[in-house]
């Protein structure tokens, strides 16, 4: 008999620190699997975010920074112009992102650094206990939007992919979903090209995955899924955004 | 080599350039401008990086990254400026990362003006960022010291694994004075310094070598496990006060019946002022501190002559460096203090009238 | 014969493996781990057709699968 499927080489022994049933584990997993898969395990150094995967830089079995909350993208410009033989990336939430970090990863993708950024949506904060994130739905209720997210009064909220989508440099840019074993499959063929553009020293690349918080939504892990589908998807659209490598500008 | 006529911020940005400083990451700020202009002229010729980066938070967490890589990396701001950066400097304290950040100061609070001041004495020298944690300060009296110290200050940040800030101000980033460089890094002592760091920092893993898992991290939740992280900070600190403290003196003897303490462009003034009192047969000595921290407290405590009645301070501020020299006077003599404001250097006649009164 | 086996010391109970099974081969245990979750496990080996969708959704990378 044959392993087929078994943790990467690329995650420590070390258990994830998410919730029960959170979909943030399976982005690490797939980001592990694909610098395992293009080879990368000895040239390859992450950024952790602050939020629920601040302590990624324990679970990825390699060199690791964690950066201050937002400051990910200009953390990880430093280290690949520090040491452009290394393959650098982050892995940051919506709060991180999209929020308090917007400046970083907006003038990262701007300067196409060639570094990856995966983002984790989940339309929440949830390390700090679900408070609203910039990227919470219209209505929503969170602990800071008891009354549900009012767009007249707070904003809508921000779509990264599009937003990014306006420079010119970016190399490559998709959002997927971690919401089903086939949302999943081609969540990890994205991050798979991510990885690759960055081992051939393509550009700037971002994926975006669409996440669940069953935690701070109050709903059981596959509820959550469900939810996800319904709410999150007709806003935020899957797809390539830009390729360059296909074609698609 | 022969010395050559240049602005502070030309002489201290070449002479991070001759100091092995390859990685430089900063936004624009008057009275610092001329320094960040430099590095995009000349990073590119010697096969630096120059960024300019989006914010002043941004170029810091660019030092974080470069830094956290291994390599020698600088950045230089005023002010405001350097307000932005604390966060990221705490967070490199707490990592333990070297780099080298550069204040030319301006008057403050707030946007203030574009005049030369010492009112980040506090922000450089008692903190800053948040948590407990220690930068090396190097003060600056002239264009040449400024280039001087540039090398210092990445020897030191190397050494000790620890941010070091050069605080300088306006008129030393502005003026123009002959500065004679030290000879620039050959090859082989640049290809050492890239290597110095490979045990603990972000770098890659040989083909056959054990696999490494280096964090670059400041953060710890465990408290029993942070206050031992923390209090092996402070033991290395109290290596630095042991090794690195350094000050100049000026015209010290037991004659002295004035002791003068003053730093930066504030000591200049003062040194013109006590040669002129000086030539009419009065004592005055000079404590100038080279280290804001570590600071030289037993300098200036011994430097109390058994005539000196007074112990007086002379700051471009309103009176930040003076609460050290009292804790280093420990009441033996009164403690005096007068300074400018706005982004005013007092004349050495200012100083001279209020030295005269003392006597 | 494939094999699933979920590692007690990942598992979180959250049971996303359990509804991807398409032969409905795991469940919770009825025994707790160290963090106190019901782990889910295989309770029928010979049903197990390697097909890997429980690995694929499975958020703590709790299992390992042989074929």
């Amino acid at each position: 008999m044959q392993v087929i499927a078994k943790r990467p080489e690329t995650l420590t022994a070390e258990p994830f620190t998410y919730c029960p049933g959170c979909t943030h584990g399976i982005a690490t997993r797939l980001i592990a699997e694909a610098i395992e898969e293009q080879g990368l395990i000895n040239l390859m150094a992450g950024v952790a975010p602050v939020g629920c995967a601040v302590f990624a830089y324990k679970f990825f079995n390699f060199d690791m920074a964690e950066a201050a909350h937002g400051r990910a993208p200009a953390v990880a410009t430093g280290m690949k112009r520090g040491r452009p033989n290394m393959h650098i990336f982050t892995y940051q939430g919506d709060g991180d992102l999209a929020a308090i970090g917007t400046a970083e990863i907006v003038h990262a993708a701007n300067r196409g650094e060639h570094i990856s950024v995966f983002f984790i949506n989940n339309a929440i904060y949830g390390m700090t206990g679900g408070q609203m994130a910039p990227t919470t739905l219209a209505g929503m209720k969170t602990t800071t939007s008891p009354y549900g997210r009012n767009p007249e009064d707070i904003g809508y909220p921000i779509r990264m992919c599009e937003l990014l989508s306006s420079l010119v440099a970016p190399y490559y840019i998709e959002r997927v979903s971690l919401l089903s074993p086939g949302d999943i499959l081609r969540a990890k063929k994205a991050v798979n090209k991510a990885i690759q553009y960055n081992k051939e020293e393509r550009g700037f690349t971002f994926v975006e995955l669409i996440s669940t918080c069953p935690t701070n939504w109050g709903f059981d892990p596959d509820k959550a899924r469900e939810w996800a589908k319904e709410n999150m998807l007709p806003y935020y659209k899957l797809g390539v955004y830009r390729d360059k490598g296909a074609g698609v500008e | 080599m022969s010395k050559i006529l240049m602005k502070g911020n030309e002489a201290v940005a070449e002479a991070a350039i001759r100091a092995g400083c390859r990685l430089y990451f900063a936004y624009p700020i008057t009275p610092q401008s001329e320094l960040i202009e430099y590095m995009a002229k000349m990073m590119p010729k010697v096969g630096g990086t120059f960024i300019q980066a989006e914010s002043e938070i941004a170029a810091i967490n660019m030092v974080y990254g470069a830094a956290g890589v291994g390599k020698r990396v600088m950045t230089s701001s005023s002010s405001p400026g350097i307000s932005l950066k604390q966060e990221g400097i705490s967070y490199m304290a707490g990592a333990e990362l070297p780099a080298v950040i550069v204040n030319v100061q301006r008057g403050g609070p707030g946007l203030g003006d574009i005049q030369p001041a010492q009112g980040d004495y506090f922000q450089a020298v008692k903190g800053g960022g948040h948590g407990d944690y220690q930068l090396i300060v190097l003060a600056p009296s002239s264009v040449q010291e400024f280039a001087d110290l540039a090398a210092d200050a990445f020897d030191l940040a190397d050494k000790y694994r620890n941010p070091v800030m050069i605080l300088a101000d306006g008129m030393l980033g502005q003026m123009m004075e002959p500065v004679e460089f030290k000879p620039a890094k050959t090859q082989e002592e640049l290809d050492a310094l890239a290597n110095q760091h490979l045990s603990w920092c972000i770098c890659p893993n040989a083909d056959g070598d054990a696999k490494h898992h280096h964090e670059i991290n400041s953060l710890e939740l465990d408290p029993e496990i942070l206050e031992k992280k923390v209090s092996k900070l402070y033991e290395k600190y109290a290596e630095v006060e042991k090794n690195e403290v350094r000050y100049e003196t000026y015209n010290l003897s037991d004659d002295n019946e004035i002791l003068c303490v003053a730093w930066g462009t504030a000591a200049r003034v003062v040194k013109s002022a006590i040669n002129e009192l000086v030539a009419q047969g009065k004592s005055i000595g000079l404590v100038r501190p080279i280290t804001c921290w570590p600071y030289p407290y037993e300098a200036i405590a011994s430097a109390i002559g058994p005539k000196v009645k007074k112990v007086y301070v002379f700051e471009l501020n309103s009176g930040q460096m003076v609460e050290d020299v009292m804790i280093a006077v420990n009441g033996k003599v009164p403690v005096d203090f007068w300074g400018k404001l706005g982004g005013i250097v007092f004349t050495p006649a200012d100083i001279q009238a209020k030295l005269e009164a003392c006597f | 014969m494939p094999r699933v086996t979920v590692d007690p010391f990942y598992c979180k109970g959250c049971g996303l493996c359990i509804i991807a099974c398409p032969k409905k081969i795991l469940r919770f245990s009825e025994d707790i781990n160290d963090k106190g979750y019901h782990y889910a496990e295989c309770f029928n080996q010979e049903d197990c057709t390697a097909c890997r969708l429980c690995y694929i959704t499975c958020p703590d990378v709790a299992i390992t699968i042989e074929k």
